[in-house]
């Protein structure tokens, strides 16, 4: 990946489009503030869909214990952004 | 419990022929065919490219994520069949979520759900990389759980395999449930996917007909010239209830399930078997409580092999002998719809029932020894059935044979 997008602003654009698709849910309503679970309408399933939409997207695979931590978008930004940057 | 008779209130189709019951039965009375050649299957290496057309369904108007995500290609189909069904037997969700309404359907694979989710393992060698869909669409019974989900179902609940009797026997299991008084009213069907994976096996074996050069033409049922099956498949959904449900509910009453016979051959794993047949129709005609002589169509399972067909013609020969019902095989234009044909085949006949026709053996241009001792129709016919009857046969020597009448109090 290019410094470009491992920027903050691209992991979040990225994001946002990729959940907003796989979950079916207005972009608008991803902000960092919002609550993972409920705007996204998760329940157990959908958490190894999001392992997955993870992985497909930014090349690793979040720990299923790494949710539990996650209670809203920036939690779950500052996650992505964590993985890239070591990764990068 | 006293003995329910069992009736038939609503019917779905999602097949080669059409995607609605009219388109269907247009097509039927044109002797149409819908079959074309793939060219994915030549260049995948198969003996033949020939298959049945079948649009993919688009629901995502109707069925949210979560919905969607277990459902397999063939579950898309049968969610079709199933909603038309529903329609026309004026049953709304509210319904089946305060009344107990089962499902049973006929299906025997879900291949290209399997094969995709080996491929998924073999490349990331990380099973949650599957995803959480892969587990419901890789199961036979894909169909039964997607729509006993959706449509929040409260009676019996399964997927039947037998070949491709499948749609037939789930038929004849939903019609003995609730002619014994155990179900009040159960949602049968059949689905097929149409898949190059799913017919790869079944190529292999050179079960199919090679008539590349001519689609329309390839399936020649009873024809001396026949040289192989025509793979199809697609959905067909009946909704059939007691004749006490229909009247409570006020429905429209299309017809009457009255015999349902079945056997093994117990015998060769593929090769037909005459004396299992017999078995199959004469169990049914015996259920009935009728002689041959009351039978104006049969549906014949006949799919264009060659063995197959002469077993089957020998068979309506020997169970009907001078009586010589009209006989066609509607996979002349179909197809093989493999699990579904059993369901299929029902709701084609009720077509013709209905529709004052008898669809046309086509392909039909010289019969051999045996098929010619039926009175098969080689064009359309028009003539009034009261009464037909639908064979399947399926691998593993598992027989079905179903009999419907038109509705009389």
């Amino acid at each position: 990946m290019t410094t470009n997008e491992t920027s903050r602003e691209a992991i979040i654009a990225k994001t946002k489009k990729f959940l907003s698709e796989e979950f079916e849910v207005d972009p608008e309503t991803i902000t960092p503030d919002a609550p993972l679970k409920e705007t996204l309408a998760l329940d157990s399933l959908d958490y190894v869909d999001l392992v997955v939409v993870i992985e497909e997207n930014f090349g690793f695979k979040v720990n299923g214990e790494a949710f539990m931590q996650m209670v809203t978008f920036k939690d779950f930004f500052d996650h992505i952004e964590a993985n890239v940057t070591a990764k990068a | 419990m006293s003995e329910q008779r069992v009736v038939i209130t609503g019917m779905g189709i999602w097949s080669c022929l059409g995607t609605s019951l009219a388109e269907v039965e247009a097509s039927l009375r044109a002797g149409r065919s819908g079959i074309t050649v793939s060219q994915e299957r030549k260049e995948m290496g198969f003996r033949s490219g020939l298959t049945g057309h079948v649009p993919m369904p688009d629901v995502k108007d109707r069925l949210n994520r979560r919905q969607r995500i277990g459902m397999a290609e063939q579950v898309y189909y049968a969610y079709e069949a199933t909603e038309q069904a529903l329609t026309q037997a004026g049953i709304s969700r509210e319904w089946l979520e305060a009344n107990e309404a089962g499902i049973i359907f006929g299906n025997d694979s879900s291949a290209l759900a399997v094969v995709d989710s080996v491929d998924i393992i073999r490349r990331k060698k990380d099973t949650t990389l599957l995803g959480s869909g892969a587990i419901f669409q890789g199961m036979n019974c894909t169909v039964t759980m997607n729509l006993s989900t959706i449509l929040k179902l409260k009676g019996v609940n399964f997927t039947l395999s037998g070949a491709c009797a499948s749609g037939s026997h789930a038929i004849g299991m939903g019609y003995l449930l609730i002619k014994q008084g155990l179900q009040r009213m159960v949602i049968c069907g059949g689905a097929q996917e149409v898949n190059s994976y799913a017919f790869g096996s079944f190529d292999g074996i050179g079960a199919f007909s090679t008539k590349e050069d001519d689609p329309a033409g390839a399936s020649r049922p009873f024809d001396a010239q026949r040289d192989g099956l025509v793979p199809s498949g697609g959905a067909a959904t009946l909704v059939i209830e007691s004749l006490e449900s229909a009247r409570e509910r006020g429905a429209t009453i299309l017809g009457e399930v009255t015999g349902y016979g079945f056997s093994s051959n117990g015998d060769h794993i593929s090769d037909p078997n005459l004396d299992g047949q017999v078995r199959a129709l004469n169990m049914a005609l015996k259920m009935a409580g009728i002689g041959a002589d009351a039978i104006g169509y049969v549906n014949a399972h006949a799919t264009g092999t060659p063995v197959g067909d002469r077993i089957e013609a020998q068979a309506l020969h020997a169970v009907f002998g001078q009586h010589r019902p009209w006989v066609s095989s509607t996979k002349s234009m179909t197809g093989h719809e493999c699990w579904m044909a059993g369901a299929s085949e029902v709701v084609y006949s009720m077509l013709m029932l209905h529709g004052g026709f008898i669809a046309p053996n086509a392909n039909l241009h010289t019969p051999d020894d045996d098929s010619a001792k039926l009175n098969l129709a080689r064009e359309t016919v028009n003539a009034r059935i009261d009464r037909f009857l639908s064979n399947s046969f399926g691998f593993g020597g598992t027989n079905s044979t179903l009999i419907v009448q038109r509705f009389k109090d």
